[in-house]
């Protein structure tokens, strides 16, 4: 999708809502009070928490754009895993479980949004081209770490994408490289989970695109003992409340690259 | 079906072809076929005598590193022999994390604790992850040790004490060479090896058996019909494979994979720029991968989404 040439001076854009339809109102809160140009969600609706068709009217109300993420892909078409990337047999155990849980809580009407939703949008924003994706611009579900990815492989992705900003998500980690040539790759974050750092808040971006391209990052407090208790009311694993509740990763460890994993705690 | 005593080739003109997608990985022969080990399974019969390949020079790799910026690689390997009986890998490894994240292949018995305090201090100093990958092939003297060699274990388990004192998660590599009922009691018996020596969220990664070289031997080769047909490829995703996105550089030139660096056809070029085309899969080993994936990175690549 290409929104051409805009005036976008600021927009909002973060990743991975994984359910956490709490996190997903408590931003919307907060965007009304930023007043951006425009929202984008970098994908993944589903996954991890409860209740996943309560994500659906936020984004409607909330006028969030959004792009299809591999969750959204297999939602969509009802494929049988969520081709995340995974290749470890633990962590595939456990997307497996928060996958045939978000399958079967699924809307047809939501199932239909996610599978007609664009791989990537494009828009220009005083001068700078901007690429919104969900892994990397050249699949879905590849996860661009901020340690096992060099300068070199990124400026490759921008010129072969043509673009001078590109947006992703998927990790669950955020990170941002200025290039020269006034390039810049950021990983927006994600709202579904905590970061593993031991902190129960999650994360989302701003993104300015005057005088000069520049990516924050704001911490989001929400009401996390309630996503918990739910969690548990669904029958959702102990391993993924600990999460919620601790800030910690309990799942999903072994596609960390080392420095990564060695900065959480399990 | 007898195992073959000599390995099966398939003729060019039946043998699937796969070209290379993009050139992520690039891994580098750093330590040639010379091991200070013997290990009854090596895939490709190195030991102390095995001259076949050599070190690579520091030279040699830092022009391959510059080469592989211009085509954009991702992610750096090295291999051997025993990477670390090379001794011009800690400043081979400095030119490397200087441009982009590094991983090692070593049975261990080389890191002293002076070495993986270096090592970290290397790590440090980059922006990029180092990983160490430290083979064993069982979580006793009993059954690691008939297999890699008298001592080995205990050796080796220096090694990862070692490397988690100064601050990494070592990747544990092991072959299976056991049954799959008693798979789960394996990697329990690794966990706890490991947390006696105060690694207490380890790392494993369990390969394929690699039916060539001495593993022939060992175990048995490749029955014929063990290889991959034109069929099996329709509607396979070749992204899975090895060969799609990596090249191997050695001391005489640069070839299509680690496991098949003593295969002549195998070797495709001079330069990296030389060796981005198609390989056919004609050689058995081909057959694990198919199988299994890309066994020789850290991470298999997931499917396409």
């Amino acid at each position: 999708m290409n929104l051409g040439t805009t005036d976008f001076r600021r927009i909002v854009a973060f990743g991975g809502v994984y359910n956490n339809y709490l996190a997903l109102t408590a931003l919307l809160r907060e965007v009304s009070r930023l007043q951006p140009d425009a929202i984008f969600c970098l994908g993944d609706l589903g996954a991890f928490g409860p209740h996943p068709n309560r994500v659906y009217p936020l984004l409607i109300e909330g006028r969030v754009q959004v792009v299809q993420g591999n969750y959204d892909n297999s939602i969509g078409h009802d494929l049988q895993d969520c081709q995340c990337g995974y290749t470890d047999p633990r962590d595939n155990y456990f997307a497996q479980i928060s996958y045939d849980y978000t399958l079967a809580h699924t809307s047809p009407e939501f199932k239909a949004y996610q599978r007609s939703l664009p791989r990537f949008i494009r828009f220009t924003a005083f001068g700078s081209r901007v690429l919104l994706c969900h892994g990397s611009p050249r699949r879905t579900n590849e996860f661009l770490w901020e340690t096992t990815t060099p300068d070199h492989f990124l400026e490759k992705l921008f010129h072969e994408y043509a673009a001078d900003v590109i947006l992703a998500t998927h990790t669950g980690l955020k990170w941002q490289r200025r290039l020269a040539g006034n390039k810049l790759f950021a990983n927006v974050g994600v709202i579904g989970r905590p970061e593993n750092d031991g902190h129960t808040n999650v994360w989302y971006s701003t993104v300015e695109f005057t005088p000069a391209v520049k990516v924050e990052y704001h911490p989001l407090a929400y009401d996390h003992l309630r996503l918990a208790r739910e969690m548990a009311e669904e029958k959702l694993p102990p391993e993924f409340i600990d999460t919620v509740l601790t800030g910690w990763w309990t799942t999903c460890l072994e596609i960390l690259p080392g420095k990564e994993r060695s900065r959480g705690k399990f | 079906m007898p195992a073959a005593k000599v390995e099966f080739v398939q003729p060019l003109s039946a043998a699937p072809r796969v070209p290379l997608h993009q050139l992520d990985a690039l891994w580098f022969q750093v330590g040639g076929t010379i091991c200070n080990l013997w290990c009854t399974h090596c895939f490709i019969s190195c030991s102390p005598k095995n001259h076949a390949f050599g070190f690579m020079s520091r030279r040699q790799v830092s022009e391959y590193l510059a080469e592989s910026v211009r085509l954009g690689v991702k992610e750096y390997y090295f291999t051997g022999g025993e990477p670390f009986m090379n001794r011009e890998m800690l400043g081979i490894l400095r030119d490397t994390l200087a441009l982009g994240p590094a991983s090692v292949l070593s049975n261990g018995l080389l890191l002293s604790p002076q070495t993986a305090r270096a090592l970290q201090q290397l790590a440090a100093d980059s922006p990029y992850t180092l990983e160490l990958r430290i083979s064993l092939d069982g979580f006793s003297a009993a059954t690691n040790d008939p297999i890699r060699g008298s001592g080995t274990f205990r050796r080796a388990l220096q090694g990862v004490a070692n490397l988690v004192q100064a601050g990494f998660l070592p990747i544990i590599t092991c072959m299976q060479s056991w049954p799959e009922h008693v798979h789960d009691q394996v990697l329990a018996g690794f966990r706890e090896a490991l947390a006696a020596l105060g690694y207490t969220r380890p790392r494993l990664k369990i390969l394929p058996q690699l039916r060539l070289g001495r593993e022939a031997e060992r175990d048995r080769g490749y029955t014929p019909v063990e290889r991959v047909t034109p069929e099996m490829v329709e509607g396979y995703d070749t992204s899975l494979l090895l060969c799609s996105n990596s090249r191997i550089a050695t001391d005489r030139g640069v070839f299509v994979c680690p496991i098949l660096i003593e295969k002549p056809d195998a070797k495709l070029g001079d330069s990296l720029t030389e060796a981005l085309r198609p390989f056919p899969l004609r050689h058995q080993a081909c057959y694990t991968c198919y199988l299994s994936g890309a066994i020789c990175s850290n991470y298999a690549p997931a499917r396409d989404a």
